[in-house]
């Protein structure tokens, strides 16, 4: 439990880290730094992305999987770690 | 003819069985072919039978269904939470996310996509993958100008449309645009003008080659053209008979106004050029019989001023020179310069007090009449002619001799000019019909392209405003309008500085060579007043070739002499050792070394 805490504090802490999420199956955000309205979002839009890349993936190859999503953006890269039950995303902006 | 077949049956045999029982045919009736009735048919031959032979098509028509299509947006809403508990209460929210979180479950999986997580965490924090590089190398893009062989194509052709062709001695742009471009029509050869010769020269379209946009009818056949830069409708023309006449487009083919005879030039106007000046109204031209007339367009009964090319500067009009071509830089408007028929250039200032210091200075170098004279666009300073058998490059401050010339070559070169975008390339025509393109950063003694535009003498060639387009026209009348490969027309890097370079060296060399000639010619003054006694004998190097090849070959013949009696002696003792035939061959191997050896030896001496 509380290595649980240190690990998301830590993530939370690294340079250019603007916030992180912790979803699950059914949408629900367990832990969260950004509010409520942004983080519904977050979790709404990429949970979908995050299905269709790895419908994608095992369209591609059966045997393969979604191990992790990087979506790298003018302003900040969004990062999304699936796992069957839950989903975590961490919103990170580059170091200047 | 009817055919009729009763049966008759008894009403008790209705309905009886068939009894089926053989027997023969029976011929009931016979119809014969009535022949008469063959008259009412005519034989069809040929018969024309229409067949297909094509597959079977049969026609369906099918619509796909149609997709309808709606633009919606999502409304996140929380959700998801199980159906006892109320998203807005609190606590209770709270309550099960602290379940979850207690869950083992939960923790490991945490733990592991935590993992990840992290490693690309600390990647995008190891680099800036928005980080701009390759920024300081300067992107190369393939030159393609540089690869490509300079080249130059003929766009169209425009032909004289009279049957008597006549010489295109003058060619014009049109200032605004470029796409007209005027060309004077004449006949240079003294009295060989047929008489049905025709007078008039065109404004050509460049668009269209059969037919002239607009023809000028002057009195005279003009020898030289030109549009005025300011105001694109108006051209000044130069006549053969000394004549400046000027048109204006919109006013029709006769000339608007034209000089008087009494105060024209006496010669055939060979050059007229637009002054700069507030009314954009002044021209000056030049003709042989040795005058450089100014003219205000709106007054051509009288020149305004006038200037004999006389070099002694006594305005002598016997004593001048006949001008050909004229030069004016709209950067230098005092200064001008005049190429004679004598192969003079000759550098005046307009706003000189007095009359006889007009005349400046003169360059000499050419053998013949100076056709062609401009000032190079970019370097004011250097100044190119074209005359006799090669074009030469001058420096204003060199008098002497011009600091780079072209070999001579075998035809007359008869006109020539800068190209208005490369400081290095100018074009000259040829009297044997080729276009020699120069660039003289690239190759200095050959034109970098040669090309043969026609079979016959071309008389003038003029440039485009871009440095693109040319047209040169020949002694038939035949105007060739070509393009030229962008490597000759775009500027290279460095160019203009690579150029100056260039005619820097060349002063300075040409400098260099004048301040010695000028100490040699001191010296040899200075020596021939001292002695005149035996200065032969004075191996001072400074003894004229002359007298030096005289020496050379007394000596030579000496030697010659004393090697001969040598060779005649050995051989008479050789003769009365051994046997004549060998000695003989030896002999004239060894004469010929030895008058080989002696002359060497001679040039050795010298």
């Amino acid at each position: 439990m509380a290595e649980v805490e240190d690990t998301l504090k830590r993530i939370q802490g690294y340079n250019g880290v603007i916030g992180s999420i912790v979803v699950n199956a059914e949408g629900i955000p367990i832990r969260t730094t950004l509010d409520n309205s942004t983080t519904v979002q977050y979790v709404g839009l990429l949970h979908q992305l995050t299905m269709k890349a790895r419908s994608t993936i095992r369209d591609i190859d059966p045997q393969n999987d979604l191990t992790f999503l990087r979506i790298r953006s003018k302003k900040h890269e969004i990062m999304v770690a699936p796992d069957k039950e839950f989903l975590m995303i961490v919103i990170q902006s580059p170091t200047e | 003819m009817e055919i009729v077949y009763v049966y008759t049956k008894k009403r008790s045999e209705f309905g009886r069985q068939c009894n089926f029982s053989d027997r023969p045919a029976e011929l009931h009736v016979d119809i014969l072919p009535d022949p008469s009735l063959a008259a009412n048919f005519t034989v069809r031959d040929p018969c024309n039978v229409t067949m297909q032979c094509a597959e079977e098509m049969s026609e369906h028509e099918v619509n796909t269904e149609r997709f309808e299509s709606e633009s919606r947006g999502i409304n996140h809403v929380e959700g998801g939470w199980p159906k006892d508990l109320n998203p807005e209460d609190m606590e209770a929210t709270i309550r099960y996310r602290k379940k979850v979180e207690k869950d083992e479950h939960y923790q490991n999986t945490i733990m592991q996509i935590a993992g990840l997580m992290e490693h690309c965490s600390k990647q995008n924090n190891a680099t800036d993958i928005y980080q701009d590089f390759f920024d300081d190398e300067v992107e190369e893009e393939v030159v393609e100008e540089s690869e490509e062989e300079p080249s130059a194509k003929t766009i169209n052709v425009f032909r004289d449309p009279n049957e008597v062709k006549r010489t295109a001695t003058s060619l014009s742009w049109h200032p605004d645009g470029n796409h007209k471009l005027a060309v004077a029509y004449s006949s240079l050869e003294f009295q060989k003008a047929p008489n049905d010769m025709s007078f008039d020269s065109y404004i050509w379209d460049i668009e269209n080659h059969n037919k002239p946009e607009m023809t000028l009818k002057p009195v005279c056949p003009l020898v030289c053209l030109e549009y005025n830069p300011k105001d694109s409708h108006i051209l000044v023309g130069g006549s053969y008979n000394g004549q400046i006449a000027y048109w204006d487009t919109r006013k029709g083919s006769q000339p608007v106004e034209m000089s008087t005879i009494e105060h024209s030039h006496r010669d055939p106007v060979y050059k007229v050029i637009w002054l700069q000046s507030k009314t954009g109204m002044d021209i000056f031209s030049a003709s042989t019989d040795g005058q450089v007339l100014w003219w205000d367009i709106r007054k051509l009964s009288e020149p305004t001023e006038r200037l004999v090319l006389d070099p002694s500067k006594k305005w002598n009009l016997d004593n001048a020179l006949g001008a050909i071509s004229l030069e004016f830089e709209t950067t230098m408007p005092t200064k001008f310069m005049v190429g004679t028929e004598q192969g003079l250039v000759v550098s005046c200032n307009r706003k000189a007090k007095t009359p006889a210091e007009k005349i400046v200075c003169t360059y000499s170098g050419h053998h013949g009449p100076i056709y062609a004279l401009q000032r190079n666009p970019f370097f004011p300073k250097n100044f190119l002619t074209v005359a006799d058998w090669t074009a030469r490059i001058w420096s204003e401050d060199i008098k002497e001799s011009s600091i780079m010339w072209t070999k001579y070559h075998m035809a007359h070169l008869l006109d020539g000019c800068w190209s208005p975008v490369r400081p290095s390339v100018f074009f000259t025509v040829k009297m044997d019909g080729t276009l020699d393109v120069w660039d003289i950063l690239f190759k200095q003694n050959d034109p970098t392209l040669s090309l043969k535009v026609c079979d016959e003498a071309l008389y003038s060639i003029r440039v485009q405003d871009n440095g693109r387009y040319l047209g040169c026209g020949s002694q038939l009348g035949t105007t060739t309008l070509l393009e030229i490969s962008s490597g000759l027309c775009t500027l290279q890097k460095n160019e203009k500085a690579l150029v100056s370079e260039m005619f820097e060296r060349e002063t300075k060399r040409e400098k260099i060579l004048e301040s010695r000639h000028r100490e040699m010619r001191l010296k040899e003054r200075s020596r021939s007043e001292q002695s005149r006694e035996d200065e032969a004998k004075d191996a001072d190097g400074e003894e004229s070739t002359e007298e030096l090849v005289a020496r050379a070959e007394t000596e030579f013949f000496h030697m010659l002499e004393a090697e001969k009696t040598k060779e005649r002696n050995e051989e008479k003792e050789r003769d009365m050792e051994k046997g004549v035939c060998e000695e003989k061959d030896f002999q004239e191997e060894h004469e010929t070394n030895g008058v080989v050896a002696s002359f060497t030896r001679g040039e050795i001496s010298l």
